[in-house]
């Protein structure tokens, strides 16, 4: 199995437009893939595709439950955590734990030297898993509402791709934090999708850094080409970073995208220029070592 | 008073549209909190004035000279950041470390030191139309809403040294941590959409999460008139939520070319139909935010 993910600094650069239609060629032609939907705070992926829903595991981390008739208000809980999640009040004997700040470390259940901290499930979203044409899975990293972090229902999500399928196509979360690093460690090359504006640029640029210090093998892939201006193609040419494909911006595409159609299916030589690509990269990294 | 500009899903024009309200009138605060990907500098070209440093969080390192590889700390360890080698040795994956500290207090030869994450910036400085404060986070680090926070905290003192009235939040994508903290306690959430089914689809969950913490909020479609069927269905979408559409701005391609100048398009070319129904929405922001 060749990992691949696509990714962005930037939002809305075309990210999860690549990822389906690399997805749905490559089912077309029969090759076992599976397409992981990394982004948990805004997950779309499912709606480009007409799959069925196989599995549902909710993704929950620990939170700690306060035992008052137990609790002395000695304040180790307090100090121990680091996340500002437990408030105590000594002197009016008031301690109560913010659920919501909690990262589930169980550091204060350690530090607890009354038998006063038990914990509890918190449940921080789903990982649906959802077969396409019978055979192709779609995982969905999707968190729920109101929660901080994306983190553990991604790191869940990515832990059901298996190794299987011949490709897995991770769809990252924007962004160059936490969430980003925790897809693409996983991969095994990974796809920057980018477009041709002073926007896109920068934020391309701290990516690309960020992938290089992960010593990550990256290419881009310059969409919505022909607004802006040939910065970005000057900065990949200077730096010796691969440009693998530029796709048009087209009011054709963004109208079919926007009713959740993929471009692929009636774009015969779009859906060639992916595979391509796609063929490339598994010719030039498909037999790494990589275990992660 | 604090109005922050979101939008569930990345690119819709969040950054272009807080660029022109914060060109238009009275002078304002400015403050990126997309600490994650900042661009506004980028059109606002501020001069820096002042600079400070985010600590993040922590990373555990073990210190070999005294780890013994007994592997206690991988047993504690609940976000398997510790793993031991085939070679026996106890390593720490920075990657999935999430600092809590309890590693390093549970370790019986105190071989592990919790070391900060001091490499993420907040700046603040002047620009054309009054003060703008951002945040950068480096790469790969967590807990941005608290860099958001801060970022919000300076931007605030800042309004008031200045006696400068109305502060602009220019959000991040999502609606996690960094996004949370960008809206909670604002006097108004604009949240930024387009007519694409994906957008639909998160400004759902944007919603959610404004209802969650019961704040007033409108919405504006953005390149309306790429699909004005879909357009149609957020604007009744939103109007039965109680987020109604305050605005709908055309698709214009000139708003690039403003960027590459470093312009927001209403600095641009005041006389566009988009920069005219810009002014509008903002007035009507501010009207309604008194």
């Amino acid at each position: 199995m060749i990992k691949i993910a696509i990714a962005s600094g930037k939002g809305g650069t075309g990210k999860t437009f690549v990822a389906t239609n690399i997805f749905h060629v490559l089912t077309q032609k029969n090759v076992s893939s599976v397409l992981a939907d990394c982004d948990a705070e805004a997950p779309n992926v499912l709606s480009f595709f007409e799959s069925v829903r196989k599995e549902t595991h909710e993704v929950i981390q620990f939170v700690p439950v306060i035992d008052v008739n137990k609790c002395t208000y000695c304040g180790k809980c307090h100090e121990y955590c680091t996340y500002n999640a437990i408030f105590i009040l000594p002197p009016s004997k008031i301690i109560s734990v913010i659920e919501d700040l909690c990262h589930g470390c169980g550091a204060c259940t350690v530090a607890c030297e009354y038998d006063a901290i038990t914990e509890k499930p918190f449940p921080l979203g789903n990982v649906n898993i959802c077969l396409y044409k019978g055979s192709h899975p779609i995982i969905e990293a999707r968190m729920n509402t109101g929660i901080m972090s994306p983190v553990r229902v991604i790191k869940q999500a990515l832990r059901h791709i298996g190794h299987e399928a011949e490709i897995a196509v991770l769809d990252s979360p924007p962004g160059t934090s936490c969430p980003f690093i925790q897809t693409v460690n996983q991969a095994d090359y990974v796809i920057l999708v980018t477009e041709p504006t002073p926007f896109g640029l920068s934020d391309l640029r701290q990516s690309a850094e960020t992938l290089k210090t992960m010593n990550r093998p990256f290419g881009v892939i310059i969409n919505k080409a022909g607004m802006g201006n040939n910065d970005v193609r000057d900065y990949l040419a200077r730096e010796g970073i691969s440009l693998l494909l530029e796709i048009p911006y087209s009011k054709k595409i963004a109208g079919l995208y926007s009713r959740g159609r993929l471009p692929v299916e009636s774009d015969e030589s779009f859906g060639i220029q992916l595979l391509n690509i796609i063929e490339n990269i598994t010719a030039g990294y498909g037999n790494s070592n990589n275990k992660r | 008073m604090e109005i922050a500009i979101i939008s569930g899903k990345g690119g819709t024009g969040k950054s272009s549209i807080s660029a022109s309200f914060a060109t238009i009138g009275d002078r304002v605060v400015v403050a990126d909190c997309d600490v994650d990907a900042a661009n506004l500098y980028l059109i606002f070209n501020p001069l820096k004035e002042e600079e400070a440093v985010y600590v993040s969080g922590h990373d555990a390192v073990i210190n070999y000279d005294l780890c013994t590889n007994c592997g206690l700390c991988e047993t504690y360890c609940r976000f398997d950041a510790i793993s031991t080698g085939d070679d026996g040795i106890v390593i720490i994956s920075e990657i999935s470390c999430d600092g809590c500290f309890l590693c390093s207090r549970i370790c019986p030869e105190k071989a592990i030191d919790m070391i900060p994450n001091d490499k993420s910036r907040m700046y603040s400085g002047s620009f054309r139309n009054g003060k703008m404060v951002y945040g950068k986070l480096a790469p790969g680090e967590e807990n941005s809403g608290k860099l958001v926070n801060m970022v919000r905290e300076k931007a605030k003192e800042t309004a008031r040294e200045n006696n400068i009235d109305t502060i602009i939040l220019d959000g991040p994508p999502g609606i996690g941590c960094p996004a949370i903290s960008t809206i909670t306690g604002t006097d108004r959430v604009v949240i930024v959409t387009e007519p694409t089914l994906s957008a639909l689809l998160d400004l759902r969950r944007t919603a959610e999460v404004v209802r969650k913490f019961s704040l007033p909020a409108c919405t504006i479609i953005n390149k309306h008139d790429l699909n004005t069927e879909m357009s149609r269905q957020i604007e009744e979408w939103c109007e039965q939520n109680g987020i109604g559409v305050i605005g709908k701005l055309p698709f214009d391609s000139r708003i690039t070319e403003a960027m590459i100048e470093s312009k927001s398009i209403t600095e641009y070319n005041p006389q566009l139909d988009i920069s005219n129904k810009l002014k509008e929405i903002w007035k009507k922001i501010l009207d309604q935010s008194k």
